[in-house]
């Protein structure tokens, strides 16, 4: 049953992000465009996009975390981290670098999948191997940055 | 790069629809509906046992188009640019890049926003900045 939910909730995502137009990279990349403002190319959806899930979520998560514990049981994973490192400058940096470059975030890469034929599957190959490199650079004994004590 | 149409209220729509997605995986399962960090288990090693939850919500994603499909009669398709060699490397940036900074626009920018949280406003602005300064540079400038 619970798997079954998690698939309805990701279907959700999928539509959200079909219907808002995300799932074009165009779209994404005419956003990031803001060079075209003077010539009328750019196409300010995406921040529309982005006040509707932030507007939704932010009563949402009040509401739902007021619940002792999920529907299907445990507790609430909520992030705990609050230190600005060097990782939460860097990684989002390399990863904007990938999205201005293709226009497809992690969301829209899966959607692609099913209508973007052989570049999507590249790009998502990549992407899984790009996130396994991190998970795994990550998870090594000795860091390459400085770790909050 | 390919013209597209200003669409305010089917971008609302969609962006309520993702949050709306996003507050249902929380109640569900007490997770963040950050598709970097839900991708990334995917790939072993796993350290718990959610991993059929984590191929399922991934997998509604991915059939999303086809259910428009199905409803309407057309799927849009996506506007692909660019060689084989530049979109295997977007997407090894992309893929290392959310992972190493814990989060992508969804985990950081729709989940993080929306719990006021200072580390997710400051990826969020990098990645805003780095890729809007990319899209200039090889737009504008290249």
């Amino acid at each position: 049953m619970s798997i079954l939910v998690q698939f309805a909730i990701g279907l959700v995502f999928g539509l959200g992000l079909v219907i808002a137009g995300m799932s074009d990279p165009a779209k994404v990349l005419n956003f990031l465009d803001l060079g075209a403002i003077p010539t009328g190319g750019w196409d300010p959806s995406l921040a529309f996009v982005l006040g509707g899930a932030i507007t939704v979520t932010f009563f949402g998560f009040k509401f739902v975390l007021r619940r002792a514990q999920p529907i299907f049981g445990g507790s609430f994973h909520l992030p705990t981290a609050t230190d600005i490192d060097a990782r939460i400058i860097a990684g989002p940096a390399i990863f904007g670098i990938g999205w201005g470059l293709a226009g497809f975030c992690p969301g829209p890469a899966f959607t692609a999948l099913t209508t973007g034929g052989t570049p999507a599957l590249i790009f998502v190959v990549a992407m899984l191997l790009g996130m396994g490199s991190a998970r795994w650079l990550a998870s090594r004994p000795v860091r390459l940055t400085p770790q909050a004590t | 790069m390919t013209a597209t149409d200003f669409t305010p209220v089917a971008s609302l729509i969609g962006g309520a629809l993702i949050g709306a997605s996003a507050v249902m995986l929380m109640v569900a399962k007490g997770r963040i509906a950050g598709v970097s960090g839900i991708a990334v288990r995917l790939l072993p090693p796993y350290a718990d046992k959610e991993l059929a939850g984590r191929l399922a919500f991934i997998l509604g994603i991915i059939v999303a188009p086809l259910v428009v499909l199905l409803a309407t009669g057309t799927a849009p398709v996506p506007t692909i640019e660019g060689s084989t060699a530049l979109l295997a490397l977007a997407g090894l940036l992309v893929g290392f890049g959310s992972v190493w900074g814990n989060g992508c626009t969804s985990g950081h920018g729709v989940c993080g926003l929306s719990r006021l949280s200072v580390r997710s406003l400051v990826a969020t602005l990098t990645f805003m900045a780095t890729a809007m300064a990319n899209v200039f540079l090889t737009r504008h400038l290249l």
